[in-house]
Protein backbone atom coordinates (compact mmCIF):
# COMPACT_ATOMS: atom_id res chain seq x y z
CA UNK A 1 0.00 0.00 0.00
CA UNK A 2 2.70 2.42 1.01
CA UNK A 3 4.65 1.41 -2.04
CA UNK A 4 1.88 2.20 -4.39
CA UNK A 5 1.28 5.63 -2.86
CA UNK A 6 4.96 6.42 -3.28
CA UNK A 7 4.78 5.35 -6.86
CA UNK A 8 1.86 7.61 -7.55
CA UNK A 9 3.64 10.59 -6.00
CA UNK A 10 6.77 9.80 -7.94
CA UNK A 11 4.81 9.45 -11.12
CA UNK A 12 3.21 12.79 -10.42
CA UNK A 13 6.60 14.43 -10.03
CA UNK A 14 8.03 12.93 -13.13
CA UNK A 15 5.16 13.64 -15.41
CA UNK A 16 3.69 16.87 -16.72
CA UNK A 17 5.59 20.06 -16.19
CA UNK A 18 2.39 21.42 -14.85
CA UNK A 19 3.00 19.57 -11.63
CA UNK A 20 6.51 20.70 -11.01
CA UNK A 21 5.20 23.61 -9.02
CA UNK A 22 3.55 21.40 -6.50
CA UNK A 23 6.26 18.82 -6.26
CA UNK A 24 8.82 19.78 -3.73
CA UNK A 25 6.95 22.97 -2.99
CA UNK A 26 5.83 23.93 0.46
CA UNK A 27 3.16 26.19 -0.86
CA UNK A 28 0.01 25.24 1.01
CA UNK A 29 -2.29 26.55 -1.61
CA UNK A 30 -0.92 24.44 -4.41
CA UNK A 31 -3.50 22.23 -5.96
CA UNK A 32 -2.34 18.68 -6.35
CA UNK A 33 -3.51 17.36 -9.64
CA UNK A 34 -3.44 13.64 -9.75
CA UNK A 35 -2.53 12.43 -13.19
CA UNK A 36 -4.72 9.74 -14.63
CA UNK A 37 -3.27 6.41 -13.67
CA UNK A 38 -3.70 3.94 -16.45
CA UNK A 39 -4.45 0.60 -14.86
CA UNK A 40 -3.61 -2.37 -16.99
CA UNK A 41 -5.43 -5.19 -15.24
CA UNK A 42 -3.23 -8.14 -14.57
CA UNK A 43 -5.05 -11.29 -15.65
CA UNK A 44 -6.17 -13.18 -12.59
CA UNK A 45 -5.63 -16.90 -12.83
CA UNK A 46 -7.60 -19.45 -10.89
CA UNK A 47 -5.46 -22.55 -10.99
CA UNK A 48 -6.04 -25.98 -9.58
CA UNK A 49 -3.76 -28.95 -9.36
CA UNK A 50 -5.57 -32.26 -9.35
CA UNK A 51 -3.73 -35.33 -8.13
CA UNK A 52 -5.28 -38.62 -9.21
CA UNK A 53 -4.21 -42.06 -8.07
CA UNK A 54 -5.56 -45.21 -9.68
CA UNK A 55 -6.48 -47.51 -6.78
CA UNK A 56 -7.41 -50.58 -8.81
CA UNK A 57 -5.49 -53.78 -9.40
CA UNK A 58 -5.77 -54.02 -13.18
CA UNK A 59 -8.10 -51.35 -14.49
CA UNK A 60 -6.14 -48.70 -16.39
CA UNK A 61 -7.98 -45.37 -16.50
CA UNK A 62 -8.44 -43.65 -19.85
CA UNK A 63 -6.91 -40.15 -20.19
CA UNK A 64 -8.61 -38.21 -17.45
CA UNK A 65 -10.79 -35.23 -18.29
CA UNK A 66 -10.69 -32.40 -15.75
CA UNK A 67 -13.05 -29.50 -16.43
CA UNK A 68 -14.02 -26.27 -14.69
CA UNK A 69 -17.54 -24.98 -15.10
CA UNK A 70 -20.22 -22.78 -13.57
CA UNK A 71 -23.27 -24.74 -14.60
CA UNK A 72 -24.34 -28.18 -15.68
CA UNK A 73 -22.96 -31.56 -14.71
CA UNK A 74 -21.35 -34.51 -16.48
CA UNK A 75 -23.98 -37.02 -15.43
CA UNK A 76 -26.99 -37.60 -13.23
CA UNK A 77 -27.73 -40.89 -11.51
CA UNK A 78 -30.89 -42.46 -12.85
CA UNK A 79 -30.81 -40.40 -16.04
CA UNK A 80 -29.58 -41.28 -19.53
CA UNK A 81 -25.92 -40.68 -20.26
CA UNK A 82 -25.11 -37.86 -22.69
CA UNK A 83 -23.50 -38.93 -25.96
CA UNK A 84 -20.30 -37.27 -24.74
CA UNK A 85 -20.26 -39.36 -21.59
CA UNK A 86 -21.25 -42.48 -23.53
CA UNK A 87 -18.18 -41.94 -25.72
CA UNK A 88 -15.94 -41.59 -22.71
CA UNK A 89 -17.43 -44.55 -20.85
CA UNK A 90 -17.40 -46.94 -23.81
CA UNK A 91 -14.16 -45.98 -25.56
CA UNK A 92 -12.17 -43.82 -23.14
CA UNK A 93 -12.25 -40.90 -25.60
CA UNK A 94 -12.67 -37.74 -23.53
CA UNK A 95 -12.69 -35.25 -26.42
CA UNK A 96 -16.45 -34.75 -26.49
CA UNK A 97 -16.59 -34.21 -22.74
CA UNK A 98 -13.78 -31.65 -22.98
CA UNK A 99 -15.71 -29.88 -25.73
CA UNK A 100 -19.03 -29.60 -23.90
CA UNK A 101 -20.56 -26.12 -23.99
CA UNK A 102 -20.51 -25.82 -20.23
CA UNK A 103 -16.73 -26.27 -20.03
CA UNK A 104 -14.92 -23.00 -19.24
CA UNK A 105 -11.48 -24.59 -19.03
CA UNK A 106 -10.34 -28.14 -19.27
CA UNK A 107 -7.26 -30.29 -19.25
CA UNK A 108 -6.82 -33.87 -20.32
CA UNK A 109 -4.46 -36.30 -18.69
CA UNK A 110 -1.36 -37.01 -20.76
CA UNK A 111 -2.02 -40.69 -21.20
CA UNK A 112 -3.73 -43.72 -19.73
CA UNK A 113 -3.31 -43.79 -15.94
CA UNK A 114 -2.09 -47.22 -14.99
CA UNK A 115 -3.06 -49.05 -11.79
CA UNK A 116 -1.05 -47.77 -8.88
CA UNK A 117 0.08 -44.70 -10.79
CA UNK A 118 -0.51 -41.06 -9.84
CA UNK A 119 -0.86 -38.17 -12.23
CA UNK A 120 -0.93 -34.43 -11.57
CA UNK A 121 -3.18 -32.40 -13.85
CA UNK A 122 -3.14 -28.59 -13.74
CA UNK A 123 -6.10 -26.63 -14.96
CA UNK A 124 -6.45 -22.85 -15.03
CA UNK A 125 -9.29 -20.46 -15.70
CA UNK A 126 -8.47 -16.80 -16.25
CA UNK A 127 -10.45 -13.89 -14.82
CA UNK A 128 -13.47 -15.81 -13.58
CA UNK A 129 -13.49 -17.90 -10.48
CA UNK A 130 -14.97 -21.26 -11.47
CA UNK A 131 -17.73 -22.61 -9.27
CA UNK A 132 -17.42 -26.29 -10.05
CA UNK A 133 -14.94 -28.96 -11.01
CA UNK A 134 -15.76 -32.23 -12.73
CA UNK A 135 -13.58 -35.17 -13.67
CA UNK A 136 -14.24 -38.32 -15.65
CA UNK A 137 -12.35 -41.38 -16.82
CA UNK A 138 -13.17 -44.86 -18.08
CA UNK A 139 -12.14 -48.11 -16.44
CA UNK A 140 -10.90 -49.42 -19.75
CA UNK A 141 -11.17 -53.15 -19.04
CA UNK A 142 -14.95 -52.88 -18.82
CA UNK A 143 -17.83 -52.39 -21.21
CA UNK A 144 -18.91 -48.95 -19.98
CA UNK A 145 -17.71 -48.27 -16.45
CA UNK A 146 -16.49 -44.83 -15.50
CA UNK A 147 -15.54 -42.96 -12.39
CA UNK A 148 -15.00 -39.35 -11.47
CA UNK A 149 -16.31 -36.25 -9.79
CA UNK A 150 -19.57 -34.65 -10.80
CA UNK A 151 -19.97 -30.87 -10.46
CA UNK A 152 -18.22 -30.49 -7.14
CA UNK A 153 -18.40 -27.02 -5.57
CA UNK A 154 -14.94 -25.44 -5.38
CA UNK A 155 -15.97 -21.81 -4.85
CA UNK A 156 -14.82 -21.74 -1.25
CA UNK A 157 -11.43 -23.26 -1.92
CA UNK A 158 -8.74 -20.74 -0.91
CA UNK A 159 -5.25 -20.67 -2.39
CA UNK A 160 -3.23 -23.49 -0.87
CA UNK A 161 -6.28 -25.36 0.34
CA UNK A 162 -7.07 -28.90 -0.74
CA UNK A 163 -10.02 -31.22 -0.96
CA UNK A 164 -9.33 -34.95 -0.85
CA UNK A 165 -11.81 -37.62 -1.73
CA UNK A 166 -12.22 -41.10 -3.16
CA UNK A 167 -14.54 -41.97 -5.97
CA UNK A 168 -16.87 -44.87 -6.67
CA UNK A 169 -17.50 -46.29 -10.12
CA UNK A 170 -20.59 -45.92 -12.24
CA UNK A 171 -22.18 -47.81 -15.08
CA UNK A 172 -23.15 -45.61 -18.02
CA UNK A 173 -25.98 -48.03 -18.80
CA UNK A 174 -25.36 -47.64 -22.53
CA UNK A 175 -23.66 -50.96 -23.27
CA UNK A 176 -24.56 -54.29 -21.77
CA UNK A 177 -21.88 -55.68 -19.50
CA UNK A 178 -21.34 -58.76 -21.64
CA UNK A 179 -17.59 -58.75 -20.97
CA UNK A 180 -17.41 -60.64 -24.26
CA UNK A 181 -14.43 -60.69 -26.54
CA UNK A 182 -14.19 -57.67 -28.87
CA UNK A 183 -16.51 -55.51 -26.73
CA UNK A 184 -13.90 -54.07 -24.37
CA UNK A 185 -11.37 -51.47 -25.57
CA UNK A 186 -8.77 -51.97 -22.82
CA UNK A 187 -5.67 -54.16 -23.00
CA UNK A 188 -7.58 -57.17 -21.65
CA UNK A 189 -9.35 -57.37 -25.00
CA UNK A 190 -8.46 -54.65 -27.47
CA UNK A 191 -12.04 -54.72 -28.69
CA UNK A 192 -14.61 -52.17 -29.71
CA UNK A 193 -14.94 -48.82 -28.02
CA UNK A 194 -17.86 -46.56 -28.80
CA UNK A 195 -20.98 -47.92 -30.39
CA UNK A 196 -24.02 -45.68 -30.85
CA UNK A 197 -26.40 -48.54 -30.08
CA UNK A 198 -27.66 -48.51 -26.53
CA UNK A 199 -28.45 -52.08 -25.56
CA UNK A 200 -28.51 -51.76 -21.78
CA UNK A 201 -30.81 -50.14 -19.20
CA UNK A 202 -29.98 -46.64 -20.51
CA UNK A 203 -29.69 -44.98 -17.14
CA UNK A 204 -26.65 -44.28 -15.00
CA UNK A 205 -26.23 -46.29 -11.80
CA UNK A 206 -23.50 -47.46 -9.52
CA UNK A 207 -21.43 -50.18 -11.20
CA UNK A 208 -21.86 -53.72 -9.90
CA UNK A 209 -18.28 -54.68 -10.74
CA UNK A 210 -17.07 -57.10 -13.38
CA UNK A 211 -17.87 -60.80 -13.12
CA UNK A 212 -14.96 -62.34 -15.07
CA UNK A 213 -14.53 -65.83 -16.47
CA UNK A 214 -13.08 -66.92 -13.15
CA UNK A 215 -16.18 -65.97 -11.20
CA UNK A 216 -18.93 -67.50 -13.24
CA UNK A 217 -19.32 -65.68 -16.54
CA UNK A 218 -18.06 -68.27 -18.98
CA UNK A 219 -18.18 -65.96 -22.01
CA UNK A 220 -16.16 -63.21 -20.32
CA UNK A 221 -12.81 -62.14 -21.75
CA UNK A 222 -11.94 -60.72 -18.33
CA UNK A 223 -10.20 -62.64 -15.55
CA UNK A 224 -10.24 -62.39 -11.79
CA UNK A 225 -7.54 -59.75 -12.12
CA UNK A 226 -9.93 -57.25 -13.67
CA UNK A 227 -12.40 -57.25 -10.82
CA UNK A 228 -12.56 -54.06 -8.77
CA UNK A 229 -14.29 -52.69 -5.73
CA UNK A 230 -15.02 -49.16 -4.61
CA UNK A 231 -13.29 -46.78 -4.28
CA UNK A 232 -11.36 -46.71 -7.56
CA UNK A 233 -9.63 -43.31 -7.51
CA UNK A 234 -8.02 -41.21 -4.78
CA UNK A 235 -8.18 -37.56 -5.71
CA UNK A 236 -6.81 -34.41 -4.17
CA UNK A 237 -7.67 -30.97 -5.55
CA UNK A 238 -5.45 -28.07 -4.52
CA UNK A 239 -6.02 -24.48 -5.52
CA UNK A 240 -2.57 -23.25 -6.46
CA UNK A 241 -3.31 -19.72 -7.69
CA UNK B 1 -31.80 -18.44 -0.40
CA UNK B 2 -28.39 -18.97 1.13
CA UNK B 3 -28.97 -16.10 3.52
CA UNK B 4 -32.29 -17.57 4.50
CA UNK B 5 -30.64 -20.86 5.25
CA UNK B 6 -28.06 -19.19 7.41
CA UNK B 7 -30.68 -17.20 9.25
CA UNK B 8 -32.82 -20.20 9.93
CA UNK B 9 -29.74 -22.06 11.09
CA UNK B 10 -28.99 -19.26 13.49
CA UNK B 11 -32.54 -19.22 14.74
CA UNK B 12 -32.45 -22.92 15.33
CA UNK B 13 -29.06 -22.81 16.96
CA UNK B 14 -30.16 -20.00 19.19
CA UNK B 15 -33.45 -21.37 20.34
CA UNK B 16 -33.38 -25.11 20.03
CA UNK B 17 -32.98 -27.62 22.71
CA UNK B 18 -31.85 -30.94 21.34
CA UNK B 19 -35.25 -32.55 21.58
CA UNK B 20 -37.31 -30.12 19.57
CA UNK B 21 -39.65 -31.13 16.78
CA UNK B 22 -38.28 -30.85 13.26
CA UNK B 23 -39.50 -30.97 9.70
CA UNK B 24 -37.41 -33.13 7.39
CA UNK B 25 -37.50 -33.57 3.62
CA UNK B 26 -36.06 -37.00 2.94
CA UNK B 27 -34.98 -38.32 -0.46
CA UNK B 28 -33.93 -41.93 -0.93
CA UNK B 29 -32.27 -43.01 -4.19
CA UNK B 30 -31.72 -46.57 -5.34
CA UNK B 31 -28.16 -46.48 -6.75
CA UNK B 32 -28.14 -50.00 -8.16
CA UNK B 33 -28.69 -51.11 -11.73
CA UNK B 34 -30.75 -54.19 -10.99
CA UNK B 35 -31.97 -54.39 -7.38
CA UNK B 36 -35.46 -53.38 -6.20
CA UNK B 37 -36.28 -52.06 -2.73
CA UNK B 38 -39.42 -53.28 -0.98
CA UNK B 39 -41.69 -50.78 0.84
CA UNK B 40 -39.45 -48.44 2.81
CA UNK B 41 -39.87 -47.80 6.50
CA UNK B 42 -38.70 -44.35 7.60
CA UNK B 43 -38.83 -43.34 11.23
CA UNK B 44 -37.65 -40.77 13.73
CA UNK B 45 -37.34 -42.23 17.18
CA UNK B 46 -35.77 -41.75 20.58
CA UNK B 47 -32.33 -42.79 21.74
CA UNK B 48 -33.63 -46.01 23.28
CA UNK B 49 -34.90 -47.40 19.97
CA UNK B 50 -32.79 -49.25 17.42
CA UNK B 51 -34.01 -51.25 14.44
CA UNK B 52 -30.80 -53.21 14.07
CA UNK B 53 -27.25 -53.41 15.34
CA UNK B 54 -24.41 -54.82 13.27
CA UNK B 55 -22.72 -57.71 15.02
CA UNK B 56 -25.89 -58.65 16.85
CA UNK B 57 -28.69 -61.01 15.91
CA UNK B 58 -31.69 -59.58 14.10
CA UNK B 59 -35.01 -59.24 15.89
CA UNK B 60 -37.92 -61.30 14.56
CA UNK B 61 -39.40 -58.04 13.29
CA UNK B 62 -36.24 -57.17 11.34
CA UNK B 63 -36.16 -60.71 9.98
CA UNK B 64 -39.71 -60.25 8.66
CA UNK B 65 -38.58 -57.14 6.80
CA UNK B 66 -35.27 -58.58 5.52
CA UNK B 67 -36.63 -61.93 4.33
CA UNK B 68 -40.02 -60.88 3.04
CA UNK B 69 -40.25 -57.10 2.90
CA UNK B 70 -42.87 -57.08 5.67
CA UNK B 71 -42.40 -53.86 7.68
CA UNK B 72 -45.46 -54.29 9.92
CA UNK B 73 -43.47 -55.82 12.77
CA UNK B 74 -40.87 -53.05 12.90
CA UNK B 75 -43.60 -50.46 12.46
CA UNK B 76 -45.39 -51.90 15.48
CA UNK B 77 -42.24 -51.66 17.59
CA UNK B 78 -41.78 -48.06 16.51
CA UNK B 79 -45.39 -47.18 17.28
CA UNK B 80 -44.97 -48.56 20.78
CA UNK B 81 -41.91 -46.35 21.16
CA UNK B 82 -43.92 -43.26 20.06
CA UNK B 83 -41.81 -42.86 16.93
CA UNK B 84 -42.78 -40.77 13.92
CA UNK B 85 -43.26 -43.17 11.03
CA UNK B 86 -43.63 -43.11 7.26
CA UNK B 87 -44.49 -46.46 5.70
CA UNK B 88 -44.10 -47.27 2.04
CA UNK B 89 -43.57 -43.74 0.61
CA UNK B 90 -42.89 -45.14 -2.87
CA UNK B 91 -46.27 -46.92 -2.84
CA UNK B 92 -44.61 -50.21 -3.66
CA UNK B 93 -41.17 -51.09 -4.94
CA UNK B 94 -38.43 -48.53 -5.46
CA UNK B 95 -36.98 -49.63 -8.79
CA UNK B 96 -33.30 -49.35 -9.79
CA UNK B 97 -32.15 -45.72 -10.14
CA UNK B 98 -35.45 -44.35 -8.85
CA UNK B 99 -35.85 -41.81 -6.06
CA UNK B 100 -38.61 -41.06 -3.60
CA UNK B 101 -39.00 -37.85 -1.62
CA UNK B 102 -41.19 -37.59 1.44
CA UNK B 103 -41.63 -35.31 4.42
CA UNK B 104 -41.26 -36.40 8.01
CA UNK B 105 -42.38 -34.23 10.90
CA UNK B 106 -40.69 -35.31 14.06
CA UNK B 107 -42.02 -34.82 17.56
CA UNK B 108 -40.09 -33.84 20.66
CA UNK B 109 -37.56 -36.42 21.68
CA UNK B 110 -37.50 -38.31 18.38
CA UNK B 111 -34.01 -37.23 17.43
CA UNK B 112 -32.80 -40.28 15.51
CA UNK B 113 -33.57 -41.26 11.94
CA UNK B 114 -33.72 -44.87 10.76
CA UNK B 115 -34.55 -46.25 7.32
CA UNK B 116 -34.83 -49.89 6.23
CA UNK B 117 -35.96 -51.81 3.17
CA UNK B 118 -35.38 -55.30 1.81
CA UNK B 119 -33.34 -55.74 -1.35
CA UNK B 120 -34.91 -57.91 -4.05
CA UNK B 121 -33.85 -60.37 -5.26
CA UNK B 122 -31.86 -61.40 -2.19
CA UNK B 123 -32.54 -63.90 0.59
CA UNK B 124 -32.22 -61.49 3.50
CA UNK B 125 -30.36 -58.47 2.25
CA UNK B 126 -31.52 -55.01 3.24
CA UNK B 127 -30.50 -51.38 3.10
CA UNK B 128 -30.25 -49.66 6.41
CA UNK B 129 -29.70 -46.32 8.06
CA UNK B 130 -29.47 -46.94 11.76
CA UNK B 131 -30.32 -44.25 14.33
CA UNK B 132 -28.67 -41.33 12.55
CA UNK B 133 -28.56 -38.36 14.88
CA UNK B 134 -30.69 -35.69 13.22
CA UNK B 135 -28.76 -32.40 13.15
CA UNK B 136 -30.41 -29.44 14.82
CA UNK B 137 -28.84 -27.07 12.33
CA UNK B 138 -30.85 -26.43 9.18
CA UNK B 139 -29.18 -27.62 6.02
CA UNK B 140 -28.86 -30.43 3.50
CA UNK B 141 -27.19 -33.61 4.61
CA UNK B 142 -26.27 -36.44 2.21
CA UNK B 143 -25.13 -39.93 3.06
CA UNK B 144 -24.83 -43.27 1.31
CA UNK B 145 -25.99 -46.63 2.60
CA UNK B 146 -24.42 -50.06 2.41
CA UNK B 147 -26.17 -53.38 1.91
CA UNK B 148 -26.56 -55.54 5.01
CA UNK B 149 -27.28 -59.21 5.50
CA UNK B 150 -29.70 -59.96 8.32
CA UNK B 151 -27.92 -63.24 9.02
CA UNK B 152 -31.22 -65.04 9.38
CA UNK B 153 -31.37 -67.06 6.15
CA UNK B 154 -28.93 -68.99 3.99
CA UNK B 155 -28.14 -67.12 0.79
CA UNK B 156 -29.23 -69.97 -1.47
CA UNK B 157 -30.22 -67.51 -4.24
CA UNK B 158 -33.22 -69.63 -5.17
CA UNK B 159 -36.38 -67.83 -6.30
CA UNK B 160 -38.96 -69.88 -4.44
CA UNK B 161 -41.48 -67.31 -3.28
CA UNK B 162 -40.35 -67.92 0.27
CA UNK B 163 -40.70 -64.63 2.11
CA UNK B 164 -41.89 -65.64 5.57
CA UNK B 165 -39.33 -65.78 8.36
CA UNK B 166 -37.61 -69.13 8.41
CA UNK B 167 -38.76 -70.13 4.92
CA UNK B 168 -35.83 -70.61 2.58
CA UNK B 169 -35.52 -68.87 -0.74
CA UNK B 170 -36.07 -65.47 -2.32
CA UNK B 171 -39.65 -64.16 -2.59
CA UNK B 172 -39.34 -62.74 -6.10
CA UNK B 173 -37.18 -61.07 -8.72
CA UNK B 174 -39.30 -58.02 -9.58
CA UNK B 175 -37.37 -57.30 -12.77
CA UNK B 176 -38.51 -60.64 -14.19
CA UNK B 177 -34.91 -61.30 -15.08
CA UNK B 178 -33.98 -64.24 -12.86
CA UNK B 179 -33.48 -67.85 -13.81
CA UNK B 180 -34.98 -71.11 -12.59
CA UNK B 181 -33.87 -74.54 -11.44
CA UNK B 182 -30.70 -73.50 -9.68
CA UNK B 183 -29.34 -76.08 -7.28
CA UNK B 184 -28.69 -73.53 -4.55
CA UNK B 185 -25.53 -71.62 -3.69
CA UNK B 186 -25.44 -72.67 -0.04
CA UNK B 187 -27.72 -74.19 2.57
CA UNK B 188 -26.14 -72.65 5.62
CA UNK B 189 -25.80 -69.21 7.14
CA UNK B 190 -22.56 -69.26 9.04
CA UNK B 191 -22.83 -65.74 10.40
CA UNK B 192 -26.10 -65.26 12.23
CA UNK B 193 -25.41 -61.64 13.17
CA UNK B 194 -26.23 -58.62 11.06
CA UNK B 195 -23.26 -57.95 8.80
CA UNK B 196 -22.27 -56.22 5.59
CA UNK B 197 -23.69 -58.30 2.76
CA UNK B 198 -21.00 -60.13 0.82
CA UNK B 199 -22.96 -59.62 -2.37
CA UNK B 200 -24.82 -62.11 -4.49
CA UNK B 201 -22.99 -64.66 -6.60
CA UNK B 202 -25.40 -65.36 -9.44
CA UNK B 203 -24.42 -67.38 -12.46
CA UNK B 204 -24.67 -67.31 -16.24
CA UNK B 205 -27.16 -70.16 -16.54
CA UNK B 206 -30.79 -69.08 -16.35
CA UNK B 207 -32.09 -72.63 -16.42
CA UNK B 208 -29.72 -74.28 -14.00
CA UNK B 209 -26.43 -73.67 -12.29
CA UNK B 210 -26.12 -72.92 -8.62
CA UNK B 211 -28.05 -69.68 -8.53
CA UNK B 212 -31.31 -68.39 -9.94
CA UNK B 213 -29.78 -64.94 -10.04
CA UNK B 214 -28.08 -63.50 -13.14
CA UNK B 215 -24.51 -62.55 -12.36
CA UNK B 216 -24.60 -59.69 -14.87
CA UNK B 217 -27.78 -58.20 -13.39
CA UNK B 218 -28.17 -59.01 -9.70
CA UNK B 219 -24.76 -58.22 -8.28
CA UNK B 220 -23.89 -54.90 -6.70
CA UNK B 221 -21.08 -52.98 -5.04
CA UNK B 222 -21.58 -50.60 -2.15
CA UNK B 223 -22.93 -48.03 -1.76
CA UNK B 224 -26.40 -49.11 -2.84
CA UNK B 225 -28.55 -46.17 -1.74
CA UNK B 226 -28.25 -42.46 -1.18
CA UNK B 227 -30.19 -40.57 1.46
CA UNK B 228 -30.51 -36.80 1.40
CA UNK B 229 -32.07 -35.12 4.41
CA UNK B 230 -33.03 -31.47 4.35
CA UNK B 231 -33.45 -30.16 7.88
CA UNK B 232 -35.83 -27.22 7.56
Amino acid sequence: MKDSINKIVLAGCLSPLLLIASCGSDNDTAVVVTPPVVVTPTPVNYSYQVSITNLTYAQPMSPIAVVLHNEGQLWELGEMASVALENLAESGDNSMVMALDMVLAGQSGADVLMPGATELIDVTLTDTMPMMLSLATMLVNTNDAFTGINAMEITNLAIGESISLRTSSYDAGTEKNSEMMSTIPGPADGGEGYNATRDDVDFISMHAGVISVDDGLSTSILTQAHRFDNPTLAISITRTE
Amino acid sequence: MKIQTIISALVLAGTSVASQAQQLDITITNLTQGIYYTPLLISAHNSEMSLFKTGEMASTELQMMAEGGDISGLSGLLTTASADIIENPAAGLLAPSMSITTQLDTTDGNMYLSIVSMMLPTNDGFIGLNAWSIPTEAGTYTMTLSAYDAGTEANDEMITGGGAPGVAGIPAAPGGDAGVDGTGVTTSEGNSTIHIHRGSLGDDDLTGGKSDLDNTVHRWLNPVARVTVIVN
